[in-house]
């Protein structure tokens, strides 16, 4: 885990601290057994096919949940995920697996965010986000908000 | 507009789901995203925390959209008020000619943390369903609103998820 960070040292501006990821087909498989999405558009090549999107996509609920971590992980343990949307704009393809562990080489996804406004409301200390998901050309293919809550440094 | 046949489906209920959180649950989620958060996967250090004992990563409970049948996170180890509409919601689109669904995003609001061992139960509606032309033509959106109780009866989380149908 990260150090703690505190509202006072956030500033409206400022970048959330960056999170990379890797979906392969493996992830993929993982997600759909810890999730329960046994939707075959993201393991059924043919499935996928008939859906008109080539081969299985990467589900937007692991794409969320990169986007969760980006702001649990910058939030440090004394803050609190308050709200927080995303929606999918465009689709990504996991990469493909080379050995039983190793993905061959392809695209790296970042989680990035952008702190659009701080407040004080109720007493609590709220931070609020810009977040998206960069595929490997730096295109947008996810996009969202999230507010969290950080401890005060009084 | 959207047929009758299909409006009428707005507002309906879609079923309470109820679920244990198990600890193996959160840990294989956990896993599954690739997050080593100790709060979700070590029970001295959880306990040691300002949580007093394993978490729930927030959006753990993730896809309220039963869509088709048999997507809950977990299996249900209680299911009341069977998602019938959801199945008949979902004939009616394709009679229409949407076929196809994808996840178009989700919105949520978490009001209380979700512990290993909680009970929660997700009561679902069909909130809206909206018409509109896409690049690729017809689109159908489906919001499907979400609220999770844990067995103290407190809200836990909202959700508000969208469905594409085209």
């Amino acid at each position: 885990m990260a150090k703690q960070r505190y509202w006072e040292n956030v500033e409206v501006g400022g970048d959330v601290t960056p999170l990379s990821k890797i979906a392969t087909t493996r992830m993929l498989v993982k997600w759909a057994g810890a999730s329960g999405d046994f939707n075959p558009l993201h393991y059924d090549a043919a499935f996928a096919a008939t859906q008109g999107v080539d081969s299985p996509i990467v589900h937007g609920a692991l794409k969320r949940q990169w986007l969760v971590q980006l702001m649990t992980d910058w939030m440090g343990e004394q803050g609190t995920l308050r709200k927080f949307s995303c929606s999918y704009r465009a689709m990504d393809w996991p990469r493909k697996m080379a050995t039983t562990m190793t993905p061959e080489e392809g695209e790296t996804w970042q989680c990035k965010g952008k702190v659009t406004k701080k407040y004080v409301e109720d007493g609590q200390h709220y931070v609020g986000c810009d977040i998206w998901i960069e595929n490997g050309k730096g295109e947008e293919t996810t996009r969202g908000t999230a507010t969290v809550i950080l401890p005060g440094r009084s | 507009m959207l047929p009758e046949e299909i409006s009428k489906f707005i507002g309906q209920s879609i079923g309470v789901v109820a679920c244990e959180v198990e600890k193996g649950s959160i840990k294989r989620f956990a896993d599954a995203v690739d997050d080593p958060n100790p709060l979700y996967w070590d029970e001295k250090y959880a306990a040691k925390s300002r949580y007093g004992s394993i978490i729930a990563p927030p959006g753990f409970f993730g896809w309220p959209v039963k869509l088709p049948r048999g997507m809950t996170f977990q299996r249900p180890t209680d299911i009341s008020d069977p998602p019938e509409a959801t199945e008949n919601m979902r004939v009616a689109l394709a009679k229409a000619g949407f076929g196809r669904v994808v996840d178009g995003g989700i919105e949520y609001e978490f009001f209380q943390p979700v512990h290993a061992g909680d009970m929660l139960s997700a009561k679902s509606m069909i909130k809206d369903i909206i018409e509109r032309e896409g690049k690729t033509g017809k689109m159908a959106f489906v919001i499907i609103e979400t609220a999770y109780h844990n067995q103290k009866d407190e809200l836990v989380a909202k959700a508000r998820a969208t469905a594409i149908y085209r």
